[in-house]
């Protein structure tokens, strides 16, 4: 694996650090070094939240990724992905699950949204709650994403899978299956 | 094989703290903090009960529990958040001057940027205030082995050590290689117990003491692994990087940086090195997570010297947290491109959860106190804060925690009444006993109002210590018990519940509590059986 650096937005309690946590536990088993910077406390209450990953086989220095060089931002929700926007490379991937949760009475129009997104010309733009409801599991929205950056930035497959069945081990089969199912959907949505 | 560790910075100083032979941690929660004792209870669960880890009441007993078993003998970590020293400043500047036996580490997590907090006050004021060294790792790895070097300084000095980060680095996660653990040290006496009495006598040969081994203090930071002076052959502009500021600065060059450096993680610091290095460049670049501490140094009291940058004559901004992009900017880099803030993007603050007790708290005091209007709740800390936020806009005031009672008296006192108090549980036993021994004593005609989800919610649901015993408690520190009263906020209990605010608000020219009780609706909802994600 090579060096990644890689933004990811949602709203607080949506589980945007399971995310991140299993694509840093797939660099760590390739061995890579990682920083990954999470926000902890009060923006958890339902406010907005950001997390920063930066994998690469030479030092990692800052924790967080300067805005302008991400190879991948990831959006849990579609004004929060347009948040975090501004760390986008030139050239790099926007992600974004469409499905809107409202911050007030001013939150625009989803299709505003959308249109506002598709302006970065290589946007991955899922209705991942629904993706991941036919996989099985309507919490695994966020393994829906996940597959789609995993795809974009060629994480190696069979590590991932094997950190997200590690992950849901304990609470059954049936999970760890309806996870990993919205995972290759994901995969597949994103994939040329 | 066991795999590398990904650890927080908070972990890794839990970690570190462990693998030095701690025998207990002391914390109160707050964020950035938290997670330090967070890390050494799941330890503890995993590797069985080796060490003393429970929540206390609030940071000043932490820091005193803390000294108590130090002077029995053991390593001790003790973990606050920057404003969690003010609580604890008593006992840390006292500690300075008792010293210690074991070795006592009190580690603060700074919030600059005030993520989670009401100020960005900077700790490493505070140890020199102390006349203590002060650690400030600049990453993960560092994080665990300067912890390791704090309990030896703690020992070897005869001080308490100040381990001093910031947000970033607490709840940044990197990987991390452990060295081999210490033992646990013995219970043991104090050498001399009376230098841990301070009667004046004893006090002003400690604290002269403490101040003739600052020159000790002073060549062990001259001589720490964790400082540096990189050589750099462009000597117009040198860079001092303290604490997580030396990444931002490698950040920057993307490789070797062509000034000299020198690299900050221990204080106090030699004078003569702050002087050498600011002869041998033209300029000088400071770089630090929050107040211009050194800059302020190297200015010194003639006034600004135009050779220094940094806060102070804004090449980077004087408030908030470093980013790589301040840093990138001050060192006259370019940035990429990137994307405009888009016009349709509307602010997201946090908000109670749906369900949540206190916002049936909070419309049952809005309507109790509709008769009076706005401008009379005085509240606290905790979760309930968001109260102060549309729709609510219920409470106003939060300062620090405890101070909705005390606020609430010395308002009434003023002749300001109505007077609310709105306290949490966990805020309520940190800190809100004492001012309700005040209204106490003195029958105070104000209202409080305990709002009790049963733990520490905002910062994620720790254990709230007098869960259960509330009305024990207030009846215990005098309060009548005709006028404790305990109602359920729920929406079907509306009614009843403003009947109740109203009947001790309006009602009762003395002093009464109200104890608005339901779990919070995050514990319940991991204690239902069978959740699944
Ligand atoms: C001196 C100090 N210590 C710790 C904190 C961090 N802190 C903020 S709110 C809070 C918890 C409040 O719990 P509680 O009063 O029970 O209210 P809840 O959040 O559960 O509604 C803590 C620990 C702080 N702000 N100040």
């Amino acid at each position: 694996m090579k060096k990644i650096d890689l933004v990811l937005g949602g709203v607080g309690g949506q589980g945007i650090l399971t995310i991140a946590g299993v694509i840093a536990q797939t660099a760590l088993r390739a061995g890579l070094n990682v920083k990954q910077s999470e926000v902890h406390g009060m923006a958890q209450r339902g406010g907005a939240v950001e997390a920063h990953l930066r994998l690469s086989p030479e030092t990692v220095w800052s924790d967080l990724v300067p805005t302008g060089t991400a190879a991948v931002v990831c959006g849990m929700e579609p004004m929060e992905a347009l948040r975090q926007r501004h760390y986008l490379a030139p050239g790099g991937c926007l992600v974004a699950s469409t499905d809107p949760i409202p911050s007030g009475a001013d939150y625009p129009p989803v299709a505003d949204l959308i249109a506002e997104l598709r302006k970065t010309p290589d946007a991955v733009l899922l209705p991942a709650a629904e993706m991941a409801r036919i996989a099985g599991n309507a919490r695994a929205a966020n393994m829906v994403l996940l597959g789609a950056v995993a795809a974009r930035l060629k994480l190696p497959e069979a590590t991932v899978r094997a950190v997200i069945a590690d992950l849901f081990k304990s609470k059954g089969d049936d999970v760890v299956e309806a996870n990993l199912k919205a995972f290759a959907a994901g995969q597949d949505a994103a994939s040329y | 094989m066991t795999s590398p560790l990904l650890l927080l910075g908070d972990e890794a100083i839990a970690r570190g703290a462990i693998d030095a032979g701690i025998s207990g941690c002391y914390a109160y929660p707050g964020t950035p903090s938290t997670e330090i004792l967070e890390f050494i209870q799941g330890w503890q669960a995993k590797h069985g009960d080796i060490l003393h880890s429970e929540w206390s009441a609030n940071e000043k007993t932490a820091m005193e529990e803390a000294l108590g078993m130090s002077y029995a003998g053991r390593r001790v970590l003790v973990c606050m958040k920057h404003v969690g020293l003010n609580v604890a400043a008593d006992g840390f500047m006292n500690a300075a001057v008792t010293g210690v036996n074991g070795g006592l580490v009190i580690v603060v997590a700074d919030d600059p940027s005030m993520h989670s907090s009401q100020n960005e006050q900077d700790s490493r004021y505070y140890a020199k205030f102390a006349l203590v060294p002060c650690l400030e790792p600049a990453n993960q790895q560092e994080a665990y082995e300067i912890t390791r070097l704090g309990f030896e300084l703690s020992e070897r000095l005869n001080v308490p050590v100040m381990l001093r980060l910031t947000t970033r680095l607490a709840h940044s996660r990197a990987n991390v290689r452990t060295a081999a653990p210490l033992p646990q040290r013995p219970v043991q006496m104090p050498d001399n117990a009376r230098r841990f009495v301070l009667l004046p006598g004893i006090a002003r040969r400690n604290y002269a003491a403490l101040v003739a081994r600052q020159p000790e203090m002073i060549r062990a930071a001259a001589e720490s692994p964790f400082n540096a002076l990189l050589p750099g052959a462009d000597r117009t502009l040198g860079i001092l990087a303290a604490g997580i500021g030396f990444n931002y600065l490698n950040e920057s060059f993307g490789g070797p940086c062509p000034h000299p450096v020198l690299k900050l993680s221990q204080y106090p610091l030699p004078p003569e090195l702050l002087k050498s290095f600011l002869e041998s460049c033209d300029e000088v670049l400071v770089l630090e997570d929050g107040y211009p501490l050194l800059e302020e140094a190297l200015h010194g009291p003639a006034g600004l010297n135009p050779r220094i940058h940094g806060r102070i004559d804004g090449r980077l901004p004087r408030t908030g947290e470093l980013t790589p992009e301040h840093v990138a900017k001050a060192l006259g880099r370019t940035l990429p491109p990137s994307a405009e803030p888009s016009p349709l993007l509307r602010q997201r603050p946090p908000r109670m959860c749906d369900g949540c007790p206190h916002i049936d708290a909070y419309k049952a005091l809005l309507e109790a106190l509709a008769e009076t209007g706005p401008g009379h709740v005085f509240a606290d800390i905790g979760c309930y804060t968001l109260g102060a936020l549309p729709p609510f806009e219920a409470i106003n005031s939060c300062v620090d925690m405890g101070a909705s009672i005390s606020m609430a008296k010395g308002a009434a006192d003023a002749g300001f009444l109505p007077a609310v108090a709105v306290i949490g549980d966990s805020t309520f036993t940190h800190s809100g006993l004492t001012p309700l021994l005040d209204a106490v004593y003195a029958d105070s005609p104000i209202t409080v109002f305990i709002l009790d989800n049963g733990t520490t919610g905002m910062t994620g649901g720790q254990t709230s210590l007098a869960t259960g015993r509330l009305e024990q408690v207030c009846a215990g520190l005098g309060v009548a018990p005709e006028h404790i009263r305990t109602i359920t906020p729920l929406p079907k209990q509306h009614a009843e519940n403003v009947r109740v605010l109203k009947e001790e608000i309006y009602g009762h020219a003395g002093l009464s509590v109200i104890i608005a009780r339901r779990e919070c609706i995050q514990t319940a909802r991991l204690k239902t059986p069978g959740r699944k994600t």
